[in-house]
């Protein structure tokens, strides 16, 4: 997809304009979508529980023409997208376990009666 | 970056066509120079990442636990504002693509307008925000511990707020760029007389990046005004009346809490104060069609969780540290238009443009997740 100029080194790949203009205005048409399906979606009888997925699909969409075309990704040396694809790798482990722990302490947060505070020591 | 720029900080000769100019002496060749920036620009963005992840843990966490603080929280974003931002965010994009490959090609006049159309967007989306930031502050929303929202808007005190009937935060928000204005106008006027074209240029460049701030502003409120017409004082005059409710409610239980002791007392009924009005709000919204007299775009105050401010708190920081990660992105873009106008790119030395590029891309790459997980939740 990149311009073929002899001239130019071998690392050098200029983006065609055509394909730039073409994802700027892909992204735009799915912002728009984005924004529409937000304000639209429960009068079009979208389930809500669709919705937030639905979005995320649309910005990763987004994500991906950003990082294949506007960052080169497409072109670029596999190692380069190994290490920023391993960086999505560990975010999804952080939220992962974070949201693994977070019933942790529910028994106690239910047990803790609101209306007999009378009863529980204030550590301050 | 660093790496790749290493060389011409002891480099002298002005001889543009001497091959390997740019090349420090550590490297082979110019690719092998090439690569390891790359390299080098791709692990700090994988660092950035990170850094931006643990926020994106908050949110994550506190929206599975608490959904219903997002839903009568996002009300108060604009999200027709938001998308003016990203799609001001996805043309600094394209922009900053367009000057890479115009880096990449040796057209360096090219690049420098493509850069400065890159960073008058950049500016003019902090401006909108700025617009957004303070229609926030003068309803008083704010993060948790200062969250009062009271639909008030404070009639402006400043001069400048009186005269062009904006709030006094956006008046405040516009001191520094106004400041920033008037250094470059005087910057460039001086570097003219001395005879320092390059320099006036550069400056001249600067004082219409920051006046794409000042355009920001004025595209907010013309939008804010168009999509929130009905936001008027009218409605603020009727919430008026119950302002504070929050508060007010927080200090009655205060009072029949503490009668014996002192701070001690006070601090733990404080705490006590919280919860059950905490507990209030919660067992009342849902059930009892709490849902039903829910005006969609004011809600009465007393019938938010306390915890919406909450929110507001995560809110402010993503985006905070997004347009922190503006401002840093608008200096090296000045960095990249200066080397531009002094003639730096070549068709075997553009890195520094693709470095600042893919930098700038994963700063949009991040509002293009925090639009829809902010200002889109239905």
């Amino acid at each position: 997809m990149s311009d073929h100029h002899d001239d130019l080194p071998a690392f050098c790949h200029p983006v065609s304009t055509k394909l730039l203009f073409g994802v700027f205005f892909g992204l735009i048409a799915l912002t728009i979508l984005t924004v529409a399906t937000s304000a639209l979606g429960s009068a079009l009888g979208m389930p809500p529980a669709f919705a937030f997925p639905l979005a995320m699909v649309i910005a990763t969409m987004k994500a991906f023409l950003v990082c294949a075309f506007f960052m080169h990704m497409w072109w670029d040396k596999s190692f380069n997208v190994l290490a920023f694809l391993s960086s999505l790798l560990f975010v999804t482990l952080f939220i992962g376990m974070t949201m693994m722990d977070t019933g942790e302490y529910q028994p106690t947060i239910e047990a803790f009666d609101v209306n007999n505070l009378a009863n529980v020591e204030v550590s301050e | 970056m660093a790496v790749a720029d290493s060389h011409d900080t002891h480099d002298d000769h002005h001889d543009l066509h001497d091959h390997g100019e740019f090349i420090a002496h550590h490297f082979d060749s110019a690719e092998q120079q090439f690569d390891s920036g790359k390299l080098g620009i791709w692990l700090f963005l994988v660092t950035e990442i990170l850094f931006f992840s643990g926020l994106f843990v908050a949110y994550t966490l506190y929206r599975t636990n608490h959904p219903e603080v997002f839903e009568q929280a996002h009300v108060f974003l604009n999200k027709y504002l938001g998308g003016l931002n990203t799609i001001v965010l996805l043309f600094s994009s394209l922009t900053m693509a367009l000057g890479v490959r115009a880096a990449q090609l040796g057209r360096n006049k090219n690049c420098s307008i493509y850069i400065l159309i890159t960073m008058v967007c950049a500016t003019m989306f902090l401006g909108v925000k700025a617009v957004e930031y303070s229609h926030k502050w003068d309803m008083g929303i704010l993060v948790r511990s200062a969250f009062n929202l009271t639909y008030t808007h404070p009639t402006p005190t400043t001069e400048i707020g009186k005269a062009l009937h904006i709030s006094d935060y956006l008046v405040y928000l516009c001191v520094v760029p106004a400041l920033l204005l008037a250094g470059f106008i005087v910057a460039s006027v001086i570097s003219k007389l001395i005879n320092k074209g390059t320099l006036a240029k550069f400056m001249i460049a600067m004082a219409i990046t920051v006046s794409g701030y000042f355009l920001g502003v004025c595209v907010g409120i013309i939008f804010m005004n168009a999509t929130e017409g009905e936001t008027g004082s009218t409605h603020a005059s009727v919430i008026a009346e119950q302002p504070l409710m929050l508060l007010a409610s927080t200090q009655d239980d205060h009072a029949e809490g503490d009668h014996d002791d002192h701070d001690k007392a006070a601090a733990a009924s404080n705490h006590e104060g919280e919860h059950s009005d905490h507990e209030e709000h919660f067992g009342s919204h849902p059930a009892d069609g709490g849902e039903a007299s829910f005006d969609a775009h004011h809600p009465d105050p007393s019938t938010l969780s306390r915890d919406v401010g909450i929110f507001f708190s995560i809110y402010y920081c993503m985006t905070g540290l997004h347009a922190i990660h503006i401002i840093a992105g608008i200096i090296a873009l000045a960095w990249l238009y200066w080397r531009s106008l002094l003639g730096h790119w070549r068709t075997d030395y553009f890195g520094p443009v693709d470095y600042v590029g893919l930098y700038w891309h994963l700063v949009d790459l991040i509002w293009i997740y925090l639009f829809p997980l902010l200002y889109l939740i239905d």
